[in-house]
């Protein structure tokens, strides 16, 4: 058991973009909201079985970059997107790509914990179910079970699967929302501040999750707190005004930055 | 500095006292006028639910009722003969109209179904109870006029002066108007000189017997003879029956089991009723599924631009269209363009379909707004489509909301009349409505029927009939509150 505000983070091998495959590849994106434009002229590379973390200020364009690499902005009428983002070398905004697919493959989790007011085990077994997943019950529990042991929430809720899900607390709530986005296999998971609803204990306990899911998956977080950043990812992206200023290694970044204001940032300068 | 301070929180304190009682006197008022219509309407209405029956010997005639046929037998003369039988002195051919206007028109109804249900009661004697009609009822409720009787002390010597009766005696407690009860007459007061009193006969007294204390009573009646349904030669019979103990009150199940009727004894509200549930039926399985779907898509699905915008805006509008407005579209379209038959609940569950459709929506589309977006994101995240996210988490947590919203439209559907009367539900109708194209009214357009009627009877009827609609609305009002209450769910 790690203690709370353990830094969980292993010490960052050198260069580690370019030791690892690319999973996500961004080039010359741009969003705008109407005539806004939020992400500009965008372009980043995101390798597999890492976590990348986003900083930057409110408003910088870490969110609304994010919610684009499962194409959460589709939902918003106003969003429009130029430049492409491709996972696995393959064009997600291609005419080809049914977003349902996409959506699964690539899983989301968001700031406040959003559990269906399901069971617990309705929760996680949605995914699985309307995809097909599970051929029968056994299976599907299989999956249930498999995924909130996952998430590190299987010990604390296995003697009640059935009780509904926004009875947990807050941060269970938020395992409960990581266990449902691993349920249905994604390659990415996108975190959009996932601890900022939670208090300190509950932070350390998905800051740790995180860490353990950094062998499988292709992580992305958005996080407010550099902290944060720094204890779970090996890399940092820092936005600011819709560009992105630096993308490195999180050491790099946060103990030599090569741009004044990535420096001024994390130095409390402006922010 | 610290003086103009004090002040300052003073004049707010006393702003905010000012501001309470405003408020409590606001609901006082509201809370008094509501106690003063909603009693207004109990004490009217509530004898409307008993009515009274008098118990008499029947013998049924096989003469008269056929065992082969006794759907077809005269029961009616069964029953008005048993009822003259008990008045052997009452012969004048108006005297014998009189009488017969204490017995209602359905008065052989209980009869009639008595032998139906039993043939082997043809031929014996039977005790049965016959209805009386409306006048006669209220007149047993106390409703036509105070009845005072007070029994006679001291001796009265009663003689014959022509058509005129001389009544001499203790006399001191007589005044003009009443009715003095003696040797099995009864004699109106004429005129009194001295203790002296003249009377007229309203029943002839069998002898002329001097009759002694407790042999004599007296009737005060307190309405006038002349603003009265019932004249005083009808009070005495019924006192008569009062009397023998023959008249009883019951609950009048009648009110419920019929349909609408010109004798206010037989009228009920069945009709209306049962044309209420088919109309409202009609327009909830209209609007219901209509309403939703299009709070859905607008809510959901559409594109937001100038057209939904457009959209938008004519739905609240209507929402806001006077209903009787409804009712003339209603007319012109359904009857007059696609030829719906007229008077018939189908129509009127259009035109009422067309009423609550603006509420139904609008109370959907709030339904579906309060559900959290985190909810639609976190089924789309995981790969629902937008359909499965709508419909497999969205509307689940909207359905209350719009629950609660349908019955408050169908709540506002079964009160409506105005747009019912432009499509005919306003006609007598007598017989209850078999289905959705039968002639039929509603309970509202029974009330604004019965109200125009003259008969006092159907004025307790109306105060009855809005005891009922009243019921029905604050049931489905509380249904609503209930569902809103066990659903409500916090984020």
């Amino acid at each position: 058991m790690n203690a709370p505000f353990q830094t969980v983070v292993t010490p960052a091998s050198p260069r580690i973009i370019a030791d690892r495959p690319m999973k996500i590849e961004a080039k010359d994106v741009n969003i705008y909201y109407g005539e806004k434009q939020a992400i500009k002229s965008l372009s980043i590379d995101i390798p597999d079985r890492a976590v990348s973390a986003f900083i930057g200020p409110s408003g910088c364009g870490k969110s609304t970059f994010l919610r684009a690499i499962n194409r959460m902005n589709d939902t918003i009428p106003t969003c429009r997107i130029t430049g492409n983002i491709t996972i696995d070398g393959r064009d997600i905004y291609d005419r080809d790509i049914d977003v349902v697919q996409l959506r699964a493959k690539v899983g989301m989790v968001f700031q406040k914990p959003n559990p269906f007011p399901k069971s617990i085990f309705e929760n996680v077994a949605y995914g699985p179910r309307i995809h097909g997943m599970a051929q029968n019950k056994t299976d599907l529990e299989e999956i249930v079970v498999a995924s909130l042991k996952k998430a590190s929430l299987f010990e604390e809720v296995k003697d009640r699967l059935t009780a509904p899900g926004t009875g947990l607390s807050g941060g269970q709530q938020q395992r409960l929302c990581i266990a449902r986005a691993i349920a249905v296999n994604p390659q990415v998971i996108l975190m959009d501040e996932p601890c900022s609803a939670l208090d300190p204990i509950a932070t350390a306990k998905i800051e740790e999750l995180i860490d353990e899911l950094r062998q499988n998956y292709c992580i992305v977080i958005v996080t407010h707190s550099m902290q944060q950043a720094a204890r779970v990812s090996q890399l940092t992206a820092f936005f600011h005004l819709g560009t992105l200023v630096e993308f490195g290694d999180t050491d790099e970044v946060f103990t030599a930055p090569q741009e004044k204001r990535t420096q001024d940032y994390i130095t409390g300068r402006f922010g | 500095m610290t003086d103009l301070r004090a002040d300052f929180i003073a004049k707010r304190y006393a702003s905010e006292r000012r501001f309470k009682f405003l408020g409590a006197a606001a609901l006082g008022i509201t809370a008094l006028f509501l106690i003063f219509l909603v009693s207004d309407i109990v004490i009217k209405g509530f004898p409307a639910f008993f009515e009274h029956r008098v118990m008499m010997e029947v013998t049924v005639d096989p003469a008269k009722v056929d065992a082969a046929k006794p759907m077809a037998g005269d029961y009616d003369g069964l029953v008005n003969d048993a009822f003259r039988a008990l008045y052997p002195n009452v012969t004048s051919r108006a005297d014998r109209k009189a009488l017969g206007g204490i017995l209602s028109q359905g008065a052989a109804d209980d009869l009639r179904a008595m032998v139906l249900a039993d043939p082997g009661l043809i031929g014996k004697t039977l005790k049965v109870p016959a209805l009386l009609s409306d006048d006669a009822d209220l007149y047993f409720k106390g409703m036509q006029t105070g009845v005072k009787t007070a029994a006679g002390a001291g001796t009265l010597q009663i003689a014959q002066a022509g058509e005129s009766y001389v009544i001499t005696g203790d006399t001191k407690d007589i005044v003009q108007g009443q009715i003095i009860r003696a040797n099995g007459g009864a004699l109106r007061v004429t005129s009194l000189e001295g203790t002296t009193v003249l009377a007229e006969a309203l029943v002839a007294p069998t002898t002329l017997n001097t009759a002694t204390s407790g042999q004599w009573d007296i009737l005060t009646l307190s309405v006038k003879e002349t603003e009265r349904r019932i004249n005083d030669r009808q009070v005495v019979w019924m006192e008569q029956l009062r009397q023998s103990d023959s008249v009883g009150k019951t609950i009048s199940w009648r009110f419920f089991t019929s349909g609408d009727s010109r004798e206010a004894e037989l009228a009920g509200i069945k009709g209306a009723l049962v044309g209420s549930l088919f109309t409202v039926a009609v327009s909830l399985l209209l609007a219901l599924p209509l309403g939703i779907a299009a709070a859905i898509y607008l809510e959901q699905f559409a594109p937001k631009n100038k057209l939904t915008d457009l959209i938008e805006v004519n739905i609240n509008n209507l929402a806001a269209v006077p209903s009787i407005i409804f009712g003339l579209l209603g007319l012109a379209v359904f009857l007059n363009f696609f030829g719906l038959p007229r008077s018939a609940p189908l129509v009127g569950g259009l035109v009422l379909a067309l009423l609550v459709l603006p509420t139904i929506i609008i109370a959907a589309r709030a339904a579906l707004k309060a559900v959290p977006p985190s909810i639609t994101e976190a089924a789309l995240g995981v790969g629902a489509s937008k359909q499965q996210a709508v419909f497999q988490h969205v509307l689940p947590l909207a359905v209350p909301g719009i629950l609660t919203g349908t019955i408050l439209g169908l709540a506002r559907a079964f009160g409506e009349t105005a747009p019912l009367l432009m499509i005919g539900m306003v006609a007598f109708i007598a017989d209850v409505p078999q289905g959705v194209n039968d002639a039929a009214t509603v309970l509202p357009v029974q009330i604004y029927l019965w109200s125009d009627l003259p008969e006092i009877a159907f004025q307790s009827k109306t105060a009855a009939a809005i005891i009922v609609l009243m019921v029905v609305l604050f049931s489905l009002n509380a249904i609503a509150i209930y569902l809103r209450k066990r659903f409500e769910r916090r984020w």
